[in-house]
């Protein structure tokens, strides 16, 4: 016997629907943050589970419990504001960081931007100097 | 039937999250510098937190919520000072 709150059939269809979805979209950008190759790549990853996978969850957690309680209980919206808001502001720090790292070590060269074939100069090699 | 459904479905979630919890302990594990380490463990309390959520749909209580809402804000304090530790060699300046 499974454990599973007592919910009327369109709420428990919706609230697995939802619970399901944003899981799913949270495993996808952990197994990004696993197989991607370099560091700058993989911060991309994992805000694939902060952003969609949380506000589905949040949104089965506030149909799950709107129902039971037979009021509208939104107190989840505290969470998906507050990782919202802190995610973006945690990572750049991160980033930044790590460019720092990088760039003390001599090898940021190869994660910085680079201009798109059509405008670079064509004789110029894939090692060509960037030392301004 | 619609409760089975969702008793499955919500296992089945719980499986995902867990999965995703332990891609983040291998990159935590693994990492080759330290910044993967930090981003590992950024994603680990994420997925931490949603993995609660679903214990607090499957039992109908609160109380998961909350101590979801305190990982939250833990974890984002911890990678802030992991990010300034990485930075200056020293996190409060």
């Amino acid at each position: 016997m499974i454990a599973s709150p007592d919910l009327p059939a369109w709420a428990a269809l919706l609230t697995a629907l939802f619970v399901l979805l944003g899981a799913g979209l949270t495993l996808t950008g952990s197994l990004g943050l696993l197989r991607l190759r370099q560091f700058y790549e993989r911060v991309h990853a994992p805000t694939l589970g902060t952003t969609l996978g949380t506000v589905f969850v949040l949104i089965a957690s506030i149909i799950c419990f709107s129902v039971l309680q037979t009021r509208p209980v939104v107190h989840e919206i505290l969470i998906a504001v507050f990782i919202t808001v802190t995610t973006p502001v945690s990572l750049i720090l991160l980033v930044r960081a790590a460019l720092f790292r990088d760039r003390v070590e001599g090898n940021a060269r190869n994660f910085e931007w680079r201009a798109p074939s059509s405008e670079r100069n064509v004789t110029s090699a894939p090692t060509e100097d960037r030392s301004s | 039937m619609s409760t089975l459904v969702l008793g499955w479905s919500l296992v089945i979630a719980q499986v995902m999250l867990a999965l995703a919890m332990a891609a983040a302990a291998f990159r935590i594990i693994r990492g080759p510098r330290a910044q993967d380490r930090v981003l590992g463990l950024d994603t680990l309390y994420v997925n931490a937190m949603l993995l609660l959520l679903t214990f607090g749909i499957r039992s109908g209580s609160t109380l998961y919520f909350e101590a979801a809402l305190v990982i939250a804000m833990i974890g984002f304090v911890t990678t802030v000072a992991l990010s300034k530790f990485l930075m200056r060699g020293e996190v409060i300046e």
